[in-house]
């Protein structure tokens, strides 16, 4: 993966910087020792390191906008950084960079149950958002499997999304505010706790950037009541087609389950040897499919769901009576990626298929992964066509990491081809930046770039990700 | 006044380009029926997308429409109910409210970023939008998002193009995911509510967990108590439970009454379409803000003005219309939004009155600052409806 080269001028600059900085923020707001920044080399694309010069962790937003101006006075560029678990190399650093991490401004700051929003500092973690509101009997609906460590900050970069989200929608939908430093360091409010923009749709426009239009403080959320009750139904098939057709068939059949997870025969197998879910070993293709409400609304959905399912001839269908048992159907599914941790070292791919498509590219998925002799397994959200294939390989032995990057990229290039996009949550970062020419034609790309030079006219926040290297190379360099 | 009606996007294109040579301003125009809405546009030619219709792709096993953004809304309306779908954000029709006879596209209320009482479960326009393609000012066709339901790559200038007027590209084509009609809906009224308590109420109802995707209230006129509108949808069963255990949570708030069938789709395009002020005089504004915020901004603004209101959006959104002296009430309205959050909008004006007052809520300065500065990058010679949104 090639990174710009570092600006000599801003490595020089490297002491004085950390001097205003450490006036600004104190000595523990800021990290320069290079055993310390070795903390913040990589975010979860591991394969990827790169110290920055430093590390600066406000506390306010008032200390965040100091920073900013800080930097731009030293022509420094800032990597924004929130939790550090992007698996595109987000929040990865350059070695002319300082990192602006959130983490320490993670307070809610008010909770209004009768309006159903929270606002809370960026840095707080996804899964605190939902632990702050679930005494009241509410919860914030978006869920990335790392909800546990990721931060909000993170999650409107990205516009990440989680299982739940054929029902409730991905970040974007449920972000209704932010509070954001601008690249010139001043602060403004866009959103709030009222609906839609007066004017453009700022939000919608922030919300995704990856870091790349300002550093977002503090956020504004909507807030649900939890739903009554929640219970999965398991069901085998002896095809990826006909796992597929009946995902379509149950979309079409007006319930919209909250869930439909979907698993092939390498990602069952390798999930039941290490999670032992009980999950049917002689099937081609696994459904999960959940559904909310009361007793009753469960029983009604899926009535209709299995209804459904048995046009398709289904090889194995369980459906939960208990919470024990729904807690058995799950756990093969959680535990995928860590059983697919023990098999080797992996890529996570993130492209999405129209739904129609996804029996094909399952076929050809396949076939590419032996023309590289490697194993794909696949586990995705199938209700919404985001797959998630995981390359398995070894990164020990010489050259594997690039063969499975090469099949990663084979593998994207394909859900382009068939109608889809290069990422469905996890985002653009570096990992798919110099892909971006195979979903956008260049002046679709100098159209979004433009949005960038409003935002940020020097390019001076998080400037090497998301667009191809060579196309963003004059924005970057230019003088200011 | 000439009238550009190109048949292709490689013609739109080809039209804006060399309007943009000449730096001749374009009024941009789908179906007509909201070209009330905004400031009145200072153009000399009209550019029409009637030619440009149809539906490119429909697939209903993926919750996936695909449309030409000059395709009537009739049309799309029509296919997606033959199939058991709808458009998830409830557009709403305003040509009762302006008066307007022409036929709305899908540009146009996606332009317009038309979401009607359901945007408050289902989303708003822009929320259902999963991609478009648009020629910019300088009559460059772009594409942005696509037609699948999960998509960050890249910019989300997908949203930034929904309600923003035909200022900054003209739609050719904009994707949607769409949703399943639900086999039953009905909606319980409450009577007699003053409108402190009827919001109380409305927001007892969407902070349960009952799916409530429709929270309105109209106050009492001459001819009509006060009434509290809470819709529930679903399966026959669902729906049922929904609305029996909505009922006895909002017992505190009196006995709620049934309504469905047609009275209930009538009920609904009543608040959708804001018919309360349809055929009548005066000003039209719209108010998004905290639900809790409205019935004491209402009751300040009626104060001073003498305003008609009612609420749709759990509280959250207020319709007005007060007389149309002055500056239509702008003042005493935006003194509300400014204390409180959020923002006001003048929908019905005459077109002097939407030439002098702000019809959208003003920005601070460094978002009107941000806001320029894209609408300069999509339309640097400022051709495309000069005027519409900002002066
Ligand atoms: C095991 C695992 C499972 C995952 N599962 C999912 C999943 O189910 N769904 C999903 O969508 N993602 C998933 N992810 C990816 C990742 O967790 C998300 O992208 C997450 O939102 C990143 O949040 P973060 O706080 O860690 O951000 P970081 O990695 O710190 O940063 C991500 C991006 O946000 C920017 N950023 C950070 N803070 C700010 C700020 N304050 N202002 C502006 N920009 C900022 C960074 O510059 C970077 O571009 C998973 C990752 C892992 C490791
Ligand atoms: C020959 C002719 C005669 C007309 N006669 C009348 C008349 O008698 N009465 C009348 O009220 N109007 C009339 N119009 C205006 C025209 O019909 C409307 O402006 C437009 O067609 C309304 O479509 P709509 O209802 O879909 O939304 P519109 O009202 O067209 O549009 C709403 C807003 O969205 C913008 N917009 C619409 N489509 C797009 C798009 N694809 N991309 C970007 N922005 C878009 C518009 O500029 C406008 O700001 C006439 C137009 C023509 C060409």
């Amino acid at each position: 993966m090639e990174m710009p080269q570092p600006d000599a001028r801003a490595l020089a600059a490297k002491d004085d910087l950390v001097r205003r900085l450490t006036e600004a923020l104190g000595p523990d707001g800021v990290i320069s020792a290079p055993e310390e920044l070795i903390a913040y080399e990589c975010d979860a694309l591991t394969a990827y390191r790169c110290p920055p010069m430093a590390v600066a962790l406000p506390r306010t937003t008032e200390e965040v906008a100091e920073t900013v101006r800080i930097c731009a006075s030293f022509g420094v560029p800032i990597v924004p950084r929130g939790a550090g678990t992007s698996l595109a190399g987000g929040s990865l650093p350059t070695a002319d960079s300082v990192i602006l991490g959130v983490a320490r401004m993670n307070q809610a700051l008010d909770v209004d149950y009768p309006n159903r929003v929270i606002r809370v500092q960026a840095g707080m973690t996804n899964l605190a958002v939902t632990g702050a509101v679930q005494g009241e009997g509410f919860f914030y609906a978006p869920d990335p499997s790392s909800q546990l460590a990721c931060a909000i900050a993170g999650n409107i970069a990205m516009n990440s999304g989680g299982a739940h989200c054929l029902k409730y929608g991905v970040t974007t939908n449920n972000l209704m505010g932010v509070k954001m430093v601008t690249a010139e360091g001043e602060i403004v409010e866009v959103g709030g706790a009222h609906l839609d923009p007066a004017g453009y749709d700022l939000l919608g426009l922030i919300c995704g950037s990856e870091g790349q239009l300002g550093i977002v403080t503090e956020a504004t959320l909507r807030i649900l009541a939890s739903p009554e009750g929640a219970r999965p139904v398991l069901m085998g098939f002896s095809s990826s087609e006909i796992a597929g057709a009946c995902v379509a068939d149950i979309i079409k059949s007006g319930v919209i389950p909250v869930a439909i997870e979907f698993m092939d025969r390498p990602c069952i197998h390798a999930t039941e040897a290490h999670a032992k879910a009980g999950y049917p070993l002689d099937v081609e293709a696994l459904l999960i499919v959940e559904v909310e409400g009361s007793d009753a609304e469960i029983e009604t959905q899926l009535a209709t769901i299995k209804a459904v399912a048995e046009r398709h001839s289904p090889m194995v269908m369980r459906e939960s009576t208990s919470e024990a048992e729904s807690k058995a159907i799950w756990l093969g599914r959680k535990a995928a990626f860590g059983a697919m941790g023990q098999l080797g070292d992996y890529i996570c791919l993130d492209g999405t298929v129209p739904v129609a498509t996804l029996p094909e590219v399952l076929r050809r998925t396949a076939e590419l992964a032996e023309q590289y002799g490697l194993e794909v397994a696949n586990v995705f959200h199938a209700g919404d066509g985001n797959l998630h294939p995981l390359i398995i390989f070894n990164a020990n032995a010489p050259g594997e990491l690039e063969k499975a990057e090469a099949l990663g990229a084979d593998l994207l290039r394909l859900c382009v081809d068939v109608g889809g996009c290069l990422t469905g949550e996890h985002g653009v970062g570096v990992e798919k930046r110099d892909l971006m020419l195979h979903q956008y034609r260049a002046p679709d790309l100098e159209q979004q770039m433009a949005v960038k030079d409003v935002f940020d006219p020097g390019w001076m926040l998080n400037p090497a990700k998301v667009f191809p290297l060579s196309m963003s190379e004059g924005r970057r360099h230019a003088e200011h | 006044m000439t009238t550009l009606t190109p048949a292709s996007e490689a013609e739109l294109s080809e039209a804006v380009a060399a309007a943009a040579a000449v730096g001749q301003p374009l009024e941009i125009a789908g179906g007509g029926t909201r070209r009330g809405l905004g400031r009145p546009v200072q153009a000399e030619g009209t550019l029409s997308t009637s030619g440009i219709r149809g539906i490119r792709l429909y697939e209903p096993g993926a919750l996936t429409l695909v449309v030409a953004a000059g395709t009537p809304l009739a049309e799309i309306e029509a296919a997606l109910d033959a199939e058991g779908q709808r458009l998830p954000f409830e557009p709403m029709d305003h040509r009762a409210l302006l008066g307007g006879t022409g036929e709305p596209t899908i540009g146009g209320a996606v332009a317009c970023g038309a979401s009607g009482p359901r945007r408050i479960q289902a989303g708003a326009c822009r929320d259902a939008m999963i991609g478009v393609r648009f020629v910019n000012g300088r009559g460059e066709a772009l594409s942005n998002g696509g037609r699948v339901m999960k998509n960050v790559t890249g910019y989300d200038l997908v949203k930034l193009m929904a309600g923003s007027y035909g200022t900054l590209g003209v739609l050719t084509e904009v994707g949607f995911k769409v949703l399943p009609r639900p086999e039953r809906a009905l909606t319980l009224v409450l009577e007699g509510l003053a409108e402190d308590r009827a919001v109380a109420a409305l927001s007892a109802a969407v902070t349960a967990p009952f799916d409530v995707n429709g929270a309105a209230h109209l106050p009492a006129r001459a001819d009509a108590p006060a009434r509290t509108l809470v819709r529930v949808e679903g399966l026959e069963a669902q729906a049922e439970y929904r609305a029996a255990s909505l009922a006895r949570l909002l017992a505190p708030f009196g006995e709620a009454s049934r309504v469905d069938g047609d009275a209930h789709e009538a009920l609904w395009r009543h608040v959708r379409d804001a018919e309360r002020f349809a055929g009548r005089e005066g000003a039209v504004w719209r108010l998004s803000m905290r639900p809790s915020d409205t019935p004491g901004a209402v009751g300040r603004i009626r104060e001073a003005t003498g305003a008609d209101a009612f609420y749709d959006w759990a509280g959250g959104l207020v319709w007005l219309c007060l007389p149309e002296t002055g500056d239509a009430g702008a003042a005493v309205i935006r003194a509300e939004t400014a204390r409180l959050g959020g923002h006001a909008t003048l929908v019905r004006a005459a077109a002097a009155t939407r030439a002098a007052v702000e019809v959208f809520e003003p920005e601070p300065a460094p978002l009107a600052r941000i806001s320029a500065g894209l609408r300069a990058s999509f339309d640097p010679s400022g051709i495309l409806n000069p005027g519409r949104m900002r002066a």
